[in-house]
């Protein structure tokens, strides 16, 4: 199952820690619980989850390294290529859609210079096209990392990403 | 970055009642200072120092009329009810904040604006079902959202109001947050368990029901963010202390109290609109501003993308309530009235929502996980005009054949809109067809 | 559960409440179609295939997780539930190759036939139909995934049954893809299971691939040589070749599983180192001739050694595949030629215990209670690769919360269940670790130990796991594997277990290697006078006849065997295969028929006798071995080999037996502590039987040869015990015994006792190096 030989030390000590509160959370017996924590902070740390990085992950849950594989690739927050260091994303469902999400795209699309699922050759952004972030009453929108962008128009996306540079 | 252009927990508009949006007049509401200054927290110390029967707390809850507001509206009351209470061994209150019905956005204001609210209701809930820890799972996109729960968690904690022995009642609670990291079908209550156990967001055959067999097989009870989050404010009851016709007295038969709508689309004024129960919903329209640009409404989808959309002359004669709703064809759904003006292009749209179901099937059964993308391949022909009159057809016995076969709803969810846009809008399926042009929005998303 | 009353299609039915309608409707032979459904198997309900209609229910629902309810009235037939079926099938059929022509699952397939039943004709699906990549994961399983239906079958068995999960389903939606991760191999030891259990032609045997369609073969019942549970077969041939070996379900013994070992072995019998045609060798080269004159030559050779000497010079070994037919006649031949120099026990070197053995080293508890122990104690003992369907029984009860399971093993075996107490010790240790817990037993139960046990302990404590077996009492089980029984001091270890036995209740298993049963029950031993295996091979004899057996592979100490065959005189092996080592020191060859090949009785653990038969004629010459022995026993002029059929010899055996009453009993029938064998000073080699090393077929098997359970030889050891020596990992180096050596790669495992090495038997490169020894290191 685990891999008892392995001696790389893959996550820093504050990810490892982090890893722990989020066992915290739980009963002893079910330390999957945080699997998909532990990705997460494995994911933050390293921008993306090599298979050798969600096996190390799966040892420290102590679950199969299909299972965690299983997990890493259900949800679609989990980069399993490598990414750019921000990864935008642009909501084209419902709302935004009747809004105009589609300039956005388009923008976004022609001043990066990529397509969907695509990095920019820097390696700085990595755009993504996404479903319905909850986030309509402000179509259209975006995310970029951790933070919502609303009520975008071409100017306001120019000067996120100047703000970004 | 901590630019301005980050969307603020302002941005959006909130009318008439207060009870899980707190009144904008309100400076920080999110903070514990502030909600306890405006009542918070009464409703548990009452509740535990006073030693109140939880079966008085159900009571309540059913005498008030509220409905789960996650989108099947199952009375809360009466779902609080059949937790075995009294059964030995660990049970779980679970909060489903996954928010990812399209059109919706009200579950996010509230962990913003209103934390302390969830977490009280979800405490008073642990206290009424036995249950001593509680989860509450957020969609891994709203890291916002879950930065501001963790922060009230926290004071709560601080200031006595989750963790052992509270208010000296001998109940303990404790309450954590848990991040999903992207999956629409984490919304489903059992896939958020599945999930929440660390595994793929797969929803469980029912029965057995969580109550009976819930997170870790133990039983478990599991509401959306608005329900738990209005048990303080209907137990207060404005200062009738627990008097349930107060809440229920806001709404209509059969729907009580008042309810988030996410209004978006084609409005003036998008935003989150707290209103009664049973309100018209041209009213509702009103305080959004009407339909934007001064078009004309064309058609609506009022309750998220998974309920069946309306044309216009159905929804101006609706109220926004259960009973009215469905009489008209469709339903309150999570409350996501989608606005839609005389431009819109049905098939366009359609098309859209199918692609949404085809991607976040789960893939374990059958009918859904192959029938949503033939679903979608087809209306993204008949978009682009190479489709025929027998597509037309085959997706109507496709969607019936997924509707009411799968092992969670959201085969219903993907068949519905199919259906209701074909019994509506079939010529402008048939126009696309017969026209072979090619669609008028240029649908984002790669196939 | 109470019992209730249900209506499936107009008929009334007895139901438990509770239990899922499809399991109703199969014990009332109804049909219901379905994919994900299987009995042994938790409920996943997703491929919705079985939707039936229920009176009442809005929506048809699926028979394999609806629980039925008194009165319930279920219409599997319906417009409502046909309608469903059919939906669901055209569903599966979309993205479903229509390649059922070169399929090997065709002909076999629940998808093709149920396509047949519900299937339309002419697909509306427009679309592209999805392909998905498939990877190479192993010599034992094909793949081709794009038939795959996701009906998570193969990922459950490996979860649930087998204890490893192997085969996952990454992905969301209709990409979902069922693989291993990093397409890594499928290592399990019941691996094949999944084939049985794919129901379209996603999973196929690697080795069966394309060999026949499934309607052009023919079955033959039979039973597996390899494990001790008898484990039912079906052999299935076509044009007089061996091409698949599949399960047969018997509840009692292997449910419907099979390991790995029994479904690939069959590879041996097609195999090019067949043994065809009877060879002598002459003035030191091999020539083939016909059997007249290799009995001949056989007998004469014998007689010579006889006449210049005595019949005690002689020595019959058979390995522990034989039948029970044929152990008979191997040590009846021998008793007539005057010599009791007989045996089969080639893995074992401790006889002190013979004469107050039991009749046969068994079970006391039944195969089905396996799965029911409240207590399992291991003692030297990886039951995973000894015997995997015991251990899967086990793994249930395990899995179901009902088993704790302990263990005192030499190596912490990689087991499919997790151990409540487990003690590291091999050799010595390991008799003084078993001690230990027989003192705590005593003192948990103030009983009074013999002192020659309490002798042996050492200072550790084992309260808990003697706990564990005292609340079981004789809900509980203790297992002597192969370690025990190899052991050097094995008659210590199992008297032990006989005080541990009386003293807890604990039923006792002695797992032996194959069809041993029968050679115990057929008196293939020695008795009083005659030489015991170690005895034969360490001393020396001037003649032998092998039956089956290669001794320098088959015996833990390769090392004895080979100078014993090298040395001898005359050597007549009987035998299937053709070995280069064999050849060196044999003197004629006859060839015996195979596995499948030959028919004949297997006694199991339990004392249970079940028949082989033939399922395909020897190849070439070869003859089954029992019609060997009779007519050797004619040249050789003995009486009482007049035997015509093979009934005739199970006449015979039952006149003195009566097999419909034997039952597994492994207490001793008087027992004392005899001494511990001296140990010198240096590194104990732990030498165990690699699940695919232990019989000839098997080494002949060429897919389960290329497995992961079958790695080369290389001296593992513990890293505590690597840091006092001058070697480190990954080094060569020379493992020495006496004159014996091996050159091997030294690995560091933490799963090793301490003070150990382990070093497979069952190799060319370790036969030198003699058994259980005292070992030293240097670097090559
Ligand atoms: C596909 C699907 C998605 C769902 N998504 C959500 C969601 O995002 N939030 C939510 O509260 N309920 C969602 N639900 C409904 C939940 O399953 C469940 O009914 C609800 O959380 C119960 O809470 P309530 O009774 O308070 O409404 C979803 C249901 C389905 C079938
Ligand atoms: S209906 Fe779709 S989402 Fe729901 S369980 Fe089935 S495949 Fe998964
Ligand atoms: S057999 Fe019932 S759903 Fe598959």
């Amino acid at each position: 199952m685990s891999n008892p030989n392995r001696t790389e030390k893959m996550l820093s000590d504050f990810s490892l820690s982090e890893i722990e509160r989020e066992l915290s959370k739980f009963p002893a017996d079910r330390r999957q619980s945080a699997l998909m924590a532990a990705l997460r902070i494995a994911q933050d740390e390293h921008l993306w989850l090599s298979p050798e990085l969600i096996e190390y992950v799966a040892d420290i849950i102590q679950v199969p390294a299909v299972r965690a594989f299983e997990v890493a690739s259900f949800y679609s927050m989990y980069e399993l290529s490598p990414v750019g260091r921000h990864k935008i994303s642009v909501c084209t469902n419902i709302s935004c859609m009747l809004r105009g999400c589609d300039k956005v795209v388009g923008h976004l699309k022609n001043k990066l210079k990529i397509d969907f699922n695509e990095t920019t050759k820097d390696g700085k952004y990595t755009l993504k096209e996404v479903e319905c972030l909850a986030a309509c009453a402000g179509a259209p929108m975006m995310q970029i990392d951790h933070d919502y962008y609303e009520e975008l128009t071409p100017e306001k996306i120019d000067l996120i990403l100047e703000e970004l540079k | 970055m901590n630019s301005e252009l980050i969307a603020s927990r302002y941005s959006s508009r909130r009318v008439a009642a207060n009870v899980c949006l707190p009144d904008p007049s309100i400076d920080k509401p999110w903070t514990l200072e502030s909600y306890r200054a405006n009542g918070g927290y009464q409703a548990l110390e009452k509740v535990l120092s006073g030693s109140i029967p939880h079966t008085d707390i159900i009571d309540t809850l059913k005498l008030s009329n509220i409905r789960g507001r996650g989108g099947a509206g199952f009375p809360v009351g009466v779902k609080w009810s059949f937790m075995p209470r009294a059964a030995d061994g660990q049970k779980y209150v679970v909060c489903n904040s996954d928010e990812g019905e399209p059109g919706t956005c009200k579950d996010r204001d509230i962990m913003r604006l209103n934390p302390h609210a969830l977490i009280e209701g979800m405490t008073l809930g642990g206290y009424v079902m036995g249950a001593t820890v509680g989860y509450n799972y957020i969609r891994g996109e709203f890291w916002e959202p879950y930065q501001s729960v963790e922060q009230a968690i926290k004071e709560a904690r601080e200031a006595g109001f989750l963790g052992k022995n509270l208010f000296g009642s001998g109940f303990d609670f404790d309450l954590h947050n848990y991040l999903g990291s992207g999956a629409y079908i984490c919304g489903e209550e059992t896939a958020l368990l599945n999930s929440l156990e660390g595994k793929k967001g797969e929803p469980r055959f029912k029965p057995p029901f969580p109550a009976a067999f819930g997170l870790y097989g133990k039983p478990t009870t599991i509401n959306n963010t608005e329900s738990f989050a209005s048990v303080p404010a209907i137990l207060r009851a404005n200062g009738d202390w627990m008097d349930g016709e107060w809440f229920k007295n806001l709404g209509v038969e059969n729907a009580g109290g008042v309810k988030v709508f996410s209004v978006t689309g084609h409005v003036e004024r998008p935003g989150n609109y707290e209103i009664n129960m049973g309100t018209p919903f041209s009213e509702l329209l009103k305080m959004a501003g009407g339909v934007w640009k001064g078009r004309k409404l064309k058609a609506v989808i009022p309750g998220g993308s998974s309920v069946p959309v309306m044309p216009a002359e159905n929804i101006l004669k609706s109220n926004m309530d259960y009973d009215s709703l469905q009489q008209n064809g469709s339903s309150v759904g999570a409350g996501s009235v989608i606005i839609m003006d005389e431009t819109t292009d049905m098939v366009a749209v359609l098309e859209r929502l199918s692609y949404f179901y085809h991607e976040e099937s789960c893939g374990q059964c059958t009918p859904c996980r192959e029938g949503t993308g033939w679903l979608y391949r087809i209306l993204k022909r008949i978009n682009s005009g190479r489709g025929t009159m027998e597509d037309l057809d085959t997706l109507l016995d496709v969607a019936n054949r997924i509707e009411g076969r799968t092992i969670c709803a959201l085969g219903d969810a993907a068949a519905w809109p199919v259906q209701s846009f074909l019994k509506h809008y079939r010529h402008e399926f048939e126009a696309k067809i017969n026209a072979g042009i090619t669609h008028s929005y240029p649908t984002a998303n790669a196939a | 559960m109470s019992s209730i009353k249900i209506e499936v299609d107009g008929r009334e039915l007895e139901a438990q409440a509770g239990e899922m309608l499809i399991c109703v409707t199969d014990r009332n032979d109804i049909y219901i179609p379905r994919f994900c459904y299987h009995d042994k198997l938790s409920v996943a309900a997703n491929c919705r295939m079985c939707l039936v209609e229920v009176e009442r229910a809005p929506k048809p629902l699926p028979a394999c997780a609806t629980p039925v309810m008194d009165g319930m009235k279920v219409y599997t037939r319906s417009e409502l539930a046909i309608e469903a079926q059919k939906g669901t099938m055209e569903f599966l059929l979309i993205n479903h190759p229509l390649d059922c022509p070169v399929c090997d699952q065709g002909g076999e397939c629940p998808l093709q036939d149920q396509a047949l039943g519900y299937g339309k004709d002419d697909s509306r699906f427009e679309e592209q139909k999805r392909s998905v990549p498939s990877n190479d994961i192993g010599p034992l399983i094909a793949t081709e995934m794009t038939r795959c239906i996701h009906c998570t079958r193969c990922v459950r068995f490996g979860e649930e049954v087998a204890g490893v999960m192997e085969m996952g389903a990454p992905g969301r939606g209709e990409n979902v893809k069922i693989s291993t991760f990093l397409n890594r191999s499928i290592d399990s030891e019941v691996s094949g299971n999944i084939i049985d259990l794919c129901p379209v032609g996603a999973l196929t045997s690697k080795p069966f691939r394309f060999s026949a369609r499934s309607w052009e073969l023919r079955n033959h019942n039979s039973i597996s040589p390899h494990d001790c549970l008898g484990t039912n077969i079906s052999i299935q041939t076509l044009r007089n070749e061996v091409e698949r070996v599949l399960p047969v379900e018997n509840s009692d013994i292997n449910e419907c599983w099979l390991a790995d070992r029994d479904r690939f072995s069959y590879e041996a019998v097609n195999c090019e180192r067949r043994l065809t045609h009877p060879m002598i060798r002459e003035k030191g080269k091999w020539k083939e001739v016909d059997w007249e004159t290799a009995l001949a030559f056989a007998a004469g050779g014998l007689t010579t050694v006889i006449e210049s000497g005595s019949a005690a010079d002689v020595g019959g070994l058979a390995a522990s595949t034989c039948t029970l037919e044929e152990f008979y006649l191997l040590q009846k031949l021998m008793r007539g030629l005057g010599s009791c120099n007989v045996d089969h026990r080639l893995q074992q070197s401790d006889f002190r215990d013979d004469a107050v053995a039991p009749s046969f080293p068994g079970s006391e508890a039944a195969i089905a209670d396996y799965s029911n122990f409240a207590s399992v104690m291991l003692v030297g003992s990886n039951i995973r690769k000894e015997q995997p369907l015991l251990s899967l029984r086990i793994r249930e009860g395990w899995a179901a919360g009902k088993t704790q399971i302990s263990a005192i093993n030499p190596v912490q075996y990689d087991l499919n269940f997790e151990l409540t107490n487990c003690e590291l010790a091999a050799g010595p240790n390991l008799v003084s670790r078993f001690a230990s817990l027989a003192r705590a037993i005593a003192s948990e139960t103030s009983k009074s130990l013999p002192e020659g046990i309490s002798k042996l302990a050492d200072a550790s404590n084992l309260d808990a796991a003697a706990r564990q077996m005292l609340e079981a009492a004789d809900n509980g089980a203790l297992i002597l594997g192969a370690a025990s029984q190899q052991h050097a001091d094995a008659s210590l270890i199992k008297a032990i277990a006989h005080w541990i036995g009386d003293a807890t209740g604990n039923r006792i298993a002695v797992l032996a290697p194959a069809n041993s049963a029968a050679g115990w029950i057929a008196n293939c031993l020695p008795g009083s006078e005659g030489k015991n295996v170690t005895q034969m091979l360490s001393e020396g004899l001037r003649a032998f006849i092998l039956l089956g057996t290669e001794p320098e592979l088959d015996s833990i100490d390769g090392k004895s065997a080979l100078t014993a065959m090298e040395n001898a005189e005359f050597v007549v092996q009987i035998s299937s295969f053709t070995s280069e080592s064999v050849n060196a020191y044999a003197d004629v060859l006859l060839p015996m028929a195979a596995f499948a090949e030959a028919a004949g009785t297997f006694i199991n653990c339990e004392g249970r006798d079940q028949t082989s038969k033939v399922a395909v004629s020897p190849k070439g010459e070869a003859r089954p071995a029992w019609k060997i022995l009779r007519v050797m026993g004619n040249f050789l002029d003995l009486n009482g080999f007049e035997h015509i059929t093979l009934d005739d010899v199970m006449e015979e055996i039952s006149a003195s037996v009566n097999l419909g009453s034997i039952s597994a009993s492994s207490r001793l029938k008087d027992w004392k502590i005899g001494n511990r064998t001296p140990s010198e000073k240096g590194l104990f080699r732990i030498a165990d039987m690699p699940m695919y090393r232990g019989d000839v077929t098997l080494r002949h098997a060429s897919a389960l040869q290329a497995t992961a359970d079958n790695p080369a030889p290389c001296a593992l050891i513990n890293p505590k015990t690597i840091e006092s020596l001058s070697v480190k990992d990954g080094d060569n180096v020379i493992v020495k015994n006496g004159s014996g050596s091996a050159a091997l790669t030294l690995k560091v495992d933490s799963a090793i006792a301490p003070d150990c090495v382990h070093i497979s038997a069952g190799f060319p490169e370790t036969i030198r190096l003699g058994g259980h020894v005292m070992v030293t290191l240097e670097k090559a």
